[in-house]
């Protein structure tokens, strides 16, 4: 099933310079799902979204249909099809 | 006349690089910027000294940026060049280390790791892969994070004999490997830890930092949290040589490149009070191995310095007479071009600086 993914400025370089990547998911899907489909085709872009261990890095949310994942079920979020997920640096730092 | 040196400076935000003209210094930065740069190494075993920087961003994870044309351009593999085998269930918070092996192996590299761990490229640097000897040993439930993590900061291959290796951590201890990382026994014999039941045990050191000289690779020296140490038998034991020191708490332990016996530390009032003694800011050296210590000042703050100098923020280069550097977590970093005689200021006002290397070139 299509799912999209938006991705802020910074990481756009590392996919070949898109906004917004169109990526085939199973359906039923999860948010892991969509980023193992991510990482296939851009494994420099997933090392950045996810460990080693395919934990979520911690200041970065995902957002699945204007929705923050972590409030359903982080990585194991559903995701459904046409759903948009939108990447988006947390504010953290000084 | 006075060698070009490349001075590379890891900070809280970034990569900054300076070049000396005579006595000036010229500074370029940030590369990497908002990335921790824990560790940067300068592998001068190539004709184009590598530069090697251990970039994490907070965001985005962690990483090692190489370079062959002295940081004008950099490179990173598309899959993460440091990460735990699936096996560990670990992910790789930061590389706290990088090391160059010896001249006879010149793509082996080392990388020192957090979660507590070692690494080892055989591509110069690039890829790692986990050296399971050390990440198997039963010790290693029992290793506990120090204030800044829990880490192999220091690493220190053999300069001759590739199946040799030393490491050290926080907290755990020192231990070495002679048999290419296969497998490692803790070697802290006489090495205090005072926050621990038991003061002298086999293992759970707070060891701040080791360094070796290459020409005499069964001494070692060691600045431990509370205690400053030398072994002269592969790190088998080891004996105070703190005496002459305004404090045996600190960071750094730097040898000189050319004197096996000159050694630098960076020392630091107390655990519980980690600016230098007095707020001076004052570089101790010996030139006997730590049997007497000088005090090194000229050009240095006399007062008012209310900052620490973290353990891989002190570097030697490899000039003659040799250079020394330093970088404090307030942004300056300083140089000497006369083996600690007299220092100049290289930056001010830069991030928390992390970690200095510097190279002739």
């Amino acid at each position: 099933m299509p799912v999209t993914v938006l991705l802020p400025g910074v990481l756009r370089a590392i996919a070949d310079g898109q906004a917004k990547l169109e990526v085939q998911a199973p359906a039923p899907a999860t948010l892991a799902d969509v980023l193992d489909a991510v990482s296939e085709r851009y494994p420099a872009l997933g090392r950045r979204l996810r460990d080693e261990s395919r934990g979520l890095r911690r200041y970065v949310n995902f957002y699945v249909d204007g929705e923050e994942c972590r409030y359903l079920g982080g990585a194991d979020a559903p995701v459904a099809a046409d759903a948009e997920i939108q990447v988006i640096p947390s504010v953290a730092g000084g | 006349m006075t060698q070009k040196v490349l001075l590379a400076i890891g900070t809280r935000k970034g990569l900054f690089l300076a070049t000396n003209s005579g006595a000036d210094w010229e500074v370029t930065g940030p590369h990497h910027p908002m990335t921790d740069v824990y560790a940067v190494a300068i592998d001068t075993r190539r004709d184009t000294p590598r530069l090697l920087a251990a970039v994490t961003s907070e965001h985005w994870g962690p990483s090692v940026a190489v370079s062959d044309d002295l940081g004008a351009t950099w490179s990173e593999p598309d899959h993460a060049p440091v990460a735990f085998p699936e096996d560990t269930d670990t992910a790789l918070a930061r590389v706290w280390q990088l090391a160059p092996g010896p001249d006879s192996e010149p793509d082996l590299v080392y990388a020192g790791v957090e979660p507590s761990a070692l690494f080892k490229s055989t591509d110069g640097g690039k890829n790692y892969e986990l050296v399971r000897g050390l990440w198997d040993h039963p010790h290693r439930e029992r290793w506990t994070p120090g204030f800044g993590g829990m880490a192999v900061h220091s690493v220190i291959p053999h300069p001759s004999d590739a199946s040799r290796v030393t490491v050290a951590m926080s907290t755990g201890g020192v231990y070495v490997s002679t048999d290419g990382g296969e497998s490692f026994s803790a070697s802290n014999e006489g090495i205090k830890a005072y926050f621990l039941p038991d003061p002298f045990p086999e293992f759970g050191q707070c060891v701040h930092k080791i360094a070796q000289h290459p020409d005499r690779p069964d001494q070692f020296f060691a600045q431990n949290h509370h205690g400053v140490y030398r072994s002269d038998d592969g790190a088998h034991t080891w004996k105070s040589i703190a005496d002459g020191l305004p404090s045996d708490f600190g960071f750094p332990m730097v040898v000189h490149p050319h004197r096996p016996e000159t050694i630098y530390t960076f020392p630091l009032t107390a655990d519980a009070m980690r600016f230098p003694p007095d707020g001076r800011c004052r570089v101790y050296r010996s030139d006997d191995a730590g049997a007497t210590w000088t005090a090194l000042a000229n050009g240095l703050p006399a007062e008012g310095f209310w900052t620490a100098v973290m353990r891989d923020a002190m570097c030697v280069d490899d000039a003659d007479p040799a250079g020394v550097y330093f970088g404090a977590r307030s942004g300056e970093v300083y140089a000497s071009r006369d083996e600690g005689e007299s220092w100049t200021l290289v930056a001010a006002h830069l991030p928390d600086v992390l970690s200095v290397r510097a190279a002739v070139i």
